[in-house]
């Protein structure tokens, strides 16, 4: 099947420029509105390198708070409630894409659907695009139920970023690879974010299936990386390895020692990060 | 009782009732869904799955269900005739058993071993620690925090059955979450687990599958009208939450148009307050727990807090056949407030002698406003409605107890020394 390549900030152009450098890319998860909005702009500015001293992630990936959000593990949950208490509203993420633009890096949305389709689906992906932003990740849209986002997204010229797991059949990962523009998410462990797999080889063997069955679509492999080492190895055999929890952590750990914007803690968990995956 | 199936054109394959239905879920629960699908449609087309079935609805849960004539009832209800639907006299209490048998019998079909399921009240739950105790499989039921400090003793029952009871502690710590937390649970657990839906909501097949679990209810109002009345009722009503005594209620009167459907909600304080459980008169359209349907959402589509006396009604959304049934006027749905509940609640057990769960209690309450509607509408009418008494008002006495201002002491005292 052909990849069709996005725009010139499309997010596969952040993996294949990484690959340029002879890597994989990493992709770093931040929600909007942790700690506040003004505070999480600032913190989506740093894990692009911004007041740094090295690189910044390859492309971001912001998240939008949801109510219900089933996919996620208690890290992001947290922070999520947070936001949602302290008044994030959804428009607030199209100023957190142009935050991220603002530092030159790529920016991705994930959110759960109910909040797109409030919005419009039509309007959502307008204002995304307007905004900078190169594409949407759907934890709970498959593309079954996709084709008003598929048409809003082509309009827009948006990256279609779906999910597979290591439950989906044969037929479901071409079907999906299909339906995806830019790139495909592997979530590699059966579990939500921020939890390791009990099996070492689920996600590579995924991976593998993912290449004979879809050959050209780049993967981003999500399974509750934490650290540098871990990072490397995944970028072994997928194209980016995507990172949440272990970003989130410094910051909660700084709004409880009463300083929520010591962004240090952050800086070092990517460096670490952008160390590993250049190994 | 054993009995086909009556295919019906909804949903479509993919689950749509309408815009309604449907599969909003991460695609690591799909494969799962599928499986289920298949097994579902396996079983119903067995007559050895429905042989069993039918053998633990009849000789353990105590179907059928007696068709009660309530003529005190009926005079606080304008011109309408009520007969109740004794779903109140099933093992554990309530109709929820209906589902929890099939669902139960279902996993053991599909080789796994364990189950889990949400509760709010704590019926569902009570329902599903029972089915696996009597099938010997392993049981974790999670409820929200706010649930499991007002349910104490519904969290003992499941405990003395042998289920594990996981509170909640996120989001807004109540059934809404434990649903979440459920569905977290079956996307690192779906090798050897089945979640245990407990109403007609959730992704596809879920909303088919437990309707026809609940179909028992109308397919023996049917049979019993027939018998004993040589006709079918005017009309059928039930209680709304997730709506899955409602369903079982309408199921077989679908394709009867002659036959209406009244549907009864949460109104809590009032739509009009905004503290209500009511996703079909007081919501809007949207996406939650894997299903488009009415649910209650603020203006970015954050989900709001329901607000109901009843912890089972107590759900910001509704199963999208409803929602297809409301759009299409097949079925009529109100919403009934706390008070009137209450009023109903008390109004039945003092003139049957039948205390109803404070979930069929909106039912009732729902009928008593029909039925005075209906003496000014069509004062020469005099039509017999079925209202689905779908529990037992025991698990409630606490709250009557708050409500009514009971002291749980005696009215006076006598044989002692002056």
């Amino acid at each position: 099947m052909s990849v069709t390549a996005g725009p010139a900030a499309g997010s596969a152009a952040a993996f294949a420029a990484a690959k340029q450098q002879g890597r994989g890319a990493l992709v770093g998860y931040l929600p909007v509105g942790y700690p506040t909005v003004p505070g999480s702009l600032a913190a989506l500015r740093a894990l692009c390198g911004e007041g740094g001293e090295g690189p910044g992630v390859d492309l971001v990936e912001i998240g939008l708070p949801y109510s219900d959000p089933m996919m996620d593990g208690p890290v992001i949950q947290r922070a999520g409630t947070a936001a949602l208490a302290r008044g994030v509203r959804t428009r607030d993420v199209f100023a957190a894409v142009e935050a991220v633009r603002s530092t030159g890096t790529p920016a991705v949305v994930m959110t759960y659907w109910n909040l797109v389709d409030r919005y419009g689906v039509e309007a959502f992906a307008r204002d995304l695009a307007a905004a900078g932003g190169s594409g949407l990740i759907t934890p709970d849209l498959i593309p079954d139920e996709a084709g008003e986002w598929i048409a809003a997204s082509q309009a827009h010229g948006l990256d279609r970023i779906f999910l597979v797991s290591p439950s989906s059949t044969d037929e479901r990962i071409v079907a999906t690879a299909a339906a995806c523009r830019g790139w495909m998410y592997a979530t590699a462990v059966m579990g939500v974010t921020g939890t390791r797999s009990a099996s070492p080889t689920a996600a590579p063997e995924l991976v593998a299936r993912i290449r004979a069955l879809a050959p050209g679509m780049p993967v981003g492999v999500g399974l509750g990386v934490s650290n540098g080492d871990q990072a490397a190895d995944v970028c072994a055999y997928a194209d980016a390895v995507i990172v949440g929890s272990a970003f989130i952590k410094p910051l909660l750990a700084a709004e409880e020692a009463g300083t929520p914007d010591d962004l240090s803690g952050l800086r070092a968990v990517l460096a670490d990060l952008t160390a590993g995956v250049r190994r | 009782m054993n009995r086909a199936v009556t295919p019906t054109s909804l949903p479509d394959a993919a689950g749509h009732y309408d815009i309604f239905g449907g599969r909003y879920v991460p695609e690591a629960l799909v494969a799962a869904l599928n499986q289920l699908e298949a097994e579902f449609d396996a079983a119903m087309g067995d007559p050895g799955f429905w042989r069993e079935l039918d053998d633990l609805r009849r000789n353990y849960s105590g179907r059928p269900t007696p068709l009660t004539d309530a003529p005190r009832f009926s005079r606080h209800c304008g011109n309408v005739r009520v007969l109740l639907k004794r779903e109140d006299l099933n093992h554990t209490g309530s109709h929820k058993i209906n589902n929890v048998l099939g669902q139960a019998l279902l996993t053991r079909r599909m080789g796994k071993t364990r189950v889990i399921a949400e509760t709010g009240a704590g019926q569902h739950g009570v329902a599903t620690a029972t089915a696996a105790a009597l099938l010997g499989m392993e049981c974790r039921v999670y409820m929200g925090r706010v649930d499991t400090d007002r349910q104490a003793l519904n969290v003992a029952r499941m405990q003395l059955l042998g289920a594990e009871v996981i509170a909640v502690e996120s989001g807004s710590q109540t059934l809404k979450d434990a649903m979440n937390e459920a569905m977290r649970d079956w996307v690192a657990s779906v090798d050897n687990t089945h979640y245990l839906i407990g109403t007609v909501a959730g992704p596809h097949p879920f909303p088919k599958m437990v309707k026809e679990f609940h179909r028992v209810i109308s397919a023996e109002i049917r049979a019993q009208m027939l018998d004993r009345y040589g006709r079918l009722p005017d009309g059928v009503a039930a209680c709304v939450g997730g709506g899955s005594n409602a369903m079982g209620t309408f199921a077989e009167f679908i394709d009867t148009p002659e036959v209406a459907l009244y549907g009864f909600e949460a109104g809590g304080d009032g739509v009009e307050t905004g503290r209500h459980a009511a996703a079909i008169e007081g919501g809007s359209v949207g996406v939650l727990h894997g299903m488009r349907t009415y649910i209650l959402q603020d203006a970015d589509g954050q989900t709001m807090e329901s607000h109901s006396i009843s912890a089972g009604l107590d759900y910001p959304g509704v199963g999208p056949e409803h929602s297809w049934l409301a759009a299409t006027g097949r079925a009529t749905y109100e919403a009934v407030t706390d008070a009137e509940a209450m009023d109903a609640f008390e109004v039945l057990t003092r003139t049957e002698g039948i205390m109803p769960a404070i979930e069929s209690a909106h039912a009732l309450a729902g009928v008593m406003r029909l039925g005075r509607r209906l003496a000014v509408e069509q004062p020469d009418a005099s039509p017999t409605i079925v209202i689905c008494l779908s529990g037992r008002g025991d698990k409630d006495v606490d709250t009557a107890i708050r409500y009514f201002g009971l002291t749980g002491k005696p009215d006076s005292a006598t044989g002692g020394a002056a």
